[in-house]
């Protein structure tokens, strides 16, 4: 993959002709390590109670919730028959409180508490699956915001 | 006995879990080269060991953050700590926002401009690059993301080169990250001191 083919710079309309190519091929050791976050959090080894499948749904439901819809489509391919979940509105009784939980931590930040985690506790989610899902939620912000701002430079946000 | 803090402090706050972290004893190999490349290699913080949890997104992410926060070029180290507050202070992350106006002051040697935003927000009295680069931070930080085009202007006009404008925006969005898991996964407490 070369660092054009990266998801934020290829999502965010970056060419190697752009003007920015220059200022974002100096931080190249950024975006090739952002996309092996991409792969750890998306499509990890080890998926917990995760599987690739969902993880895509989820990043694409965060992805769409922050208006990045190139993103979200790029997430939404790769989520198989857990598609549906990358609706913002959708709702699954059985993932009712991932979904939640998802949501509140992506779109309301500053109002998650402790009641928050020990919901998902409570509802069978392991520790370990509470740190798997909030790095998730928490890699979509940062990606859905370095796509952003790329747009931004470049003139052609909105 | 230890309390719950509830507002910005420069004053670094210790850190309670809210799940409980790996235990350093029980660490797989895996885990335990994910937390050698941690920026502290001498004492392991329980926030480290709670993201040791799950090791593949920790041992990627530790060599990021350090990258998009110290590495040479660019935007300067106190306007980067500058973007990661405002992200902070817009998830209300009290921990993440103790660290870094904490470091923004001693890089400066000058509390002024974080004085300045604890007490007033996004009021508080700033120079005019400052002010945009705050703005810009403050306003990508939001959800949705709300930073436009006047945003970005105002960055320009403030003397900011692309190469600068790029590690902000990468230091604010390294910080949506990083709230989500300081802000979500644990509490910022301090011991009390008793009577």
């Amino acid at each position: 993959m070369t660092l054009f083919d990266t998801t934020i710079l290829n999502t965010s309309g970056l060419t190697p002709d752009s003007r920015l190519a220059a200022a974002t091929s100096s931080r190249a050791n950024i975006f090739n390590m952002s996309q092996a976050a991409e792969q750890a959090v998306l499509r990890p080894e080890d998926c917990g109670a995760f599987g690739h499948d969902l993880r895509a749904a989820l990043a694409a439901r965060v992805a769409y919730h922050a208006g990045e819809h190139a993103l979200a489509d790029h997430y939404a391919t790769a989520a198989g028959d857990k598609v549906a979940l990358a609706d913002p509105g959708a709702y699954d009784s059985g993932l009712g409180h991932v979904l939640t939980f998802v949501d509140k931590t992506a779109n309301q930040t500053r109002d998650v508490a402790a009641e928050d985690i020990s919901g998902l506790q409570a509802a069978g989610v392991s520790d370990a699956d509470v740190v798997r899902l909030c790095e998730l939620v928490a890699f979509l912000a940062y990606q859905v915001r370095v796509i952003a701002g790329l747009r931004l430079m470049q003139g052609t946000a909105g | 006995m230890s309390r719950v803090l509830h507002k910005f402090t420069r004053n670094v706050p210790g850190w309670r879990p809210r799940v409980t972290p790996v235990k350093l004893d029980e660490a797989t190999p895996e885990q335990l080269t994910a937390l050698q490349v941690t920026p502290s290699n001498t004492k392991v913080s329980d926030y480290v060991l709670t993201l040791a949890h799950d090791v593949e997104s920790l041992a990627v992410r530790s060599p990021l953050f350090n990258a998009i926060m110290y590495d040479p070029g660019g935007m300067s180290r106190a306007e980067r700590e500058l973007g990661a507050l405002a992200a902070s202070m817009v998830n209300r992350c009290i921990y993440c926002a103790a660290v870094h106006a904490d470091r923004h002051a001693q890089l400066e040697k000058d509390t002024t401009v974080t004085d300045e935003l604890f007490a007033k927000g996004e009021n508080a009295d700033l120079t005019a690059r400052d002010r945009a680069i705050f703005d810009f931070a403050r306003k990508s930080a939001e959800a949705p993301p709300a930073a436009g085009p006047a945003d970005m202007d105002a960055l320009r006009n403030a003397g900011l080169s692309d190469a600068e404008i790029l590690d902000l925006i990468l230091s604010a969005a390294l910080f949506g990250w990083a709230n989500r898991l300081m802000h979500v996964l644990g509490d910022p407490v301090r011991k009390e001191t008793g009577a």
